[in-house]
């Protein structure tokens, strides 16, 4: 692993939002946020909590609207698009407190995440033509396969998903996301309830991600030491506003980041 | 209850042993061949038979409110408004009381001398099932931004609306003197389903009227179990499991949710048109909000989400409503020298039975392969310790 520093700088941004604002009633969550995510970098976006990264996560894969603003996939609006046509156009995401779909099993979960790419409708469905049948068997050997790249245990693949360990249900959760074949993965608060063994071996993951799936990553992340191992940028939020963006060394010595994480020094 | 759950457990192990895994695909078989064979052992027209087709007619309403309910988890409490809206659709389509048209398609000989609409029964059923589909959508619409109860709330409404315009609709004149609906008159003399080669159905036979029921059931059955395990079926679960999660995995909410309602629809429209034409007329008075409950008894009863268990729902209820309580043991209360008769409080047996089967047998008779597995499946090691406190959890999920 080389430094994250020492990374060329990447070339044009994969997502970009511009200025955009998110009030719910009188209260500001995001305020006039400008945030760019280059292509095939790794960022993370920190900040304490209640800062608003959960909610700039929602506007980017259109879970919720921007007041204002405006939100560019490539060159494409998607500021207003439905949550589903995003993870079509090429995002996914996982959830701060895991979000999985408990009555199904772990390969019907990866599963779903493939549905936006697989096109039996209905009729489809009923009559389950030759050409049916084979997007699905090739749909849940994909999953299957997915769900050894992120080293789910493979007796573990049948069981229900409420029926995991917290662990695998976080490796499920990225299988998920990644079966929908995306370009930009969202990942908010991976290593939460990790030991730092785990962590360590999720920023390697988040890595090898980069490298063999040509991925764009961000993350929401609070552990510093997983923010400083696998981001080459950083953007620091406080009440909904940007207080820092840059490199993680430069941003960690900014006063007014350590002066929002640890309050002010009189 | 943790006691009752652990001997489940022995129960569904020691089954496991003794069938092998094909056994359910050779259970089917040889029940549908039973059931296709079972009206050659009674009289043509036997009370029997009669409860059997009305309870196969029920088994078809509850897999399709188990499509909505079970599947997608949208609780819907109007779907009486589809048994309505498909008996309308027979009443409309193969009867004398549109009296100003004349239209014949496929019919009997004597039929076609009648004035009216009269299609044949197939395109009636069809026509019913596009009906309801399209007035599902409409109900599936203004639900579509609610969750759980708020759902149920607005279908209810649905259902109670589409009765009101029932029995109103005599007063609504669509021309010519002719009226929308024969309100609580009812629109009589509809058509008995005609075939060409076969005649027409007649009540001296109920046996083609039970193979036909049967057939709408097996179709509906075919269709319910191709869905379960397609795109679409996964995507119902996934969006019943979890709403904002699936959207932003891909799922259409839009799309998804109302594909469910309207197939749902669609099925209870086609066992509407059968009861339209079995009953010999269609009145609004059928069409009551406590039937809505019913099949949604039939759905709990036979497991919320089972195609199977809602098919067992559907006939149980079917047989004690139409058969046991009237038939066999509706002068028990009289033999013990109580003066009422059982059907004067069917109700509150079915009330009863609910309760006792909610106590009992939760997860219904015929449980989901999943809601099977939450109750079988071994708790990973790595929790054992909050395994002490399942039962909050297990009812959450």
């Amino acid at each position: 692993m080389s430094p994250a520093g020492a990374q060329a700088p990447p070339t044009a941004a994969v997502l970009r939002a511009e200025h955009v604002t998110k009030n719910f009633g009188g209260l500001s969550a995001v305020k006039d946020v400008s945030i760019e995510i280059p292509q095939y970098a790794i960022v993370s976006l920190i900040g304490p909590n209640g800062a608003g990264k959960t909610t700039l996560f929602n506007m980017l894969t259109g879970l919720c609207r921007p007041t204002q603003g405006t939100i560019l996939l490539g060159g494409r609006d998607i500021t207003r698009a439905r949550p589903d046509r995003i993870t079509g156009f090429g995002v996914a995401r996982t959830f701060q407190n895991i979000r999985l779909f408990g009555a199904m099993t772990a390969t019907e979960n990866v599963m779903i995440g493939h549905h936006v790419r697989m096109r039996s409708g209905l009729w489809g469905s009923i009559l389950q033509p030759p050409r049916v049948r084979r997007e699905e068997r090739e749909t849940r050997a994909r999953a299957r396969e997915l769900l050894a790249y992120v080293g789910l245990p493979e007796a573990a693949a049948a069981q229900l998903a409420s029926q995991l360990s917290y662990g695998d249900q976080r490796r499920v959760e990225i299988a998920r996301a990644l079966a929908s074949e995306p370009t930009v993965l969202l990942l908010d608060e991976p290593t939460a309830g990790m030991n730092p063994y785990e962590s360590q071996r999720l920023t390697e993951f988040m890595h090898k991600l980069r490298d063999e799936l040509k991925l764009t990553i961000l993350l929401i992340e609070h552990d510093m030491k997983v923010v400083m191992g696998v981001s080459e940028r950083v953007t620091v939020l406080d009440h909904g506003e940007k207080i820092a963006e840059g490199r993680p060394a430069e941003v960690r010595s900014e006063p007014h980041v350590i002066e929002a994480y640890l309050g002010r020094q009189d | 209850m943790s006691e009752l759950r652990a001997h489940l457990l022995d129960w569904h192990e020691a089954g496991q042993r003794l069938v092998p895994p094909w056994w359910s695909r050779v259970l089917a078989g040889s029940l549908i061949a039973v059931a296709a064979v079972l009206p050659l052992f009674f009289p043509p027209s036997s009370g029997f038979i009669n409860a059997t087709i009305i309870a196969v007619g029920y088994a078809v309403m509850a897999l399709g409110l188990n499509v909505v309910v079970g599947f997608a988890g949208l609780l819907d409490l109007g779907y009486v408004a589809f048994y309505a809206l498909g008996a309308y659709s027979l009443g409309w389509f193969g009867s004398g009381f549109f009296f100003k048209a004349r239209v014949h398609f496929l019919v009997s000989p004597v039929t076609r001398t009648l004035p009216g609409i009269h299609l044949n029964f197939i395109v009636i059923l069809i026509a019913a099932a596009i009906i309801c589909a399209a007035a599902g959508m409409l109900i599936g619409l203004p639900t579509l931004r609610l969750r759980g109860d708020y759902i149920a709330i607005v279908t209810l409404a649905f259902g109670e609306i589409i009765g009101v315009i029932a029995v109103n609709g005599q007063s609504v004149h669509v021309g010519d003197g002719m009226t929308l609906t024969a309100g609580n008159l009812g629109i009589s003399a509809v058509d008995q389903p005609y075939f060409p080669g076969i005649g027409s159905f007649n009540l001296l036979d109920l046996r083609p009227w039970y193979w036909l029921i049967l057939g709408i059931m097996l179709v509906v059955l075919f269709i319910n179990l191709r869905l379960r395990n397609s795109r679409l079926g996964r995507a119902w679960v996934a969006l019943r499991e979890d709403e904002t999660a699936a959207v932003s995995m891909g799922i259409p909410l839009v799309r998804t949710k109302l594909l469910a309602y309207s197939i749902g629809a669609a099925f209870g429209g086609l066992s509407g048109a059968f009861f339209g034409t079995y009953y010999t007329e269609v009145n609004a008075g059928q069409f009551q909000f406590g039937f809505s409950i019913f099949i949604l008894s039939m759905v709990i009863i036979g497991g919320l989400g089972s195609i199977w268990g809602a098919i067992a729902g559907g006939l149980v209820l079917g047989f004690i409503n139409n058969y046991l309580i009237p038939d066999v043991l509706n002068d028990l209360p009289g033999k013990f020298g109580l003066n009422f008769q059982l059907t004067q409080v069917e109700f509150g047996i079915f009330g009863f039975l609910l309760v006792i089967m909610m106590l009992l047998r939760p997860q219904g008779l015929i449980p989901e392969r999943r809601r099977r597995l939450e109750l079988t499946a071994r708790i990973p090691a790595e929790d054992a310790q909050l395994a002490d406190v399942p039962d909050a959890a297990q009812g959450a999920t």
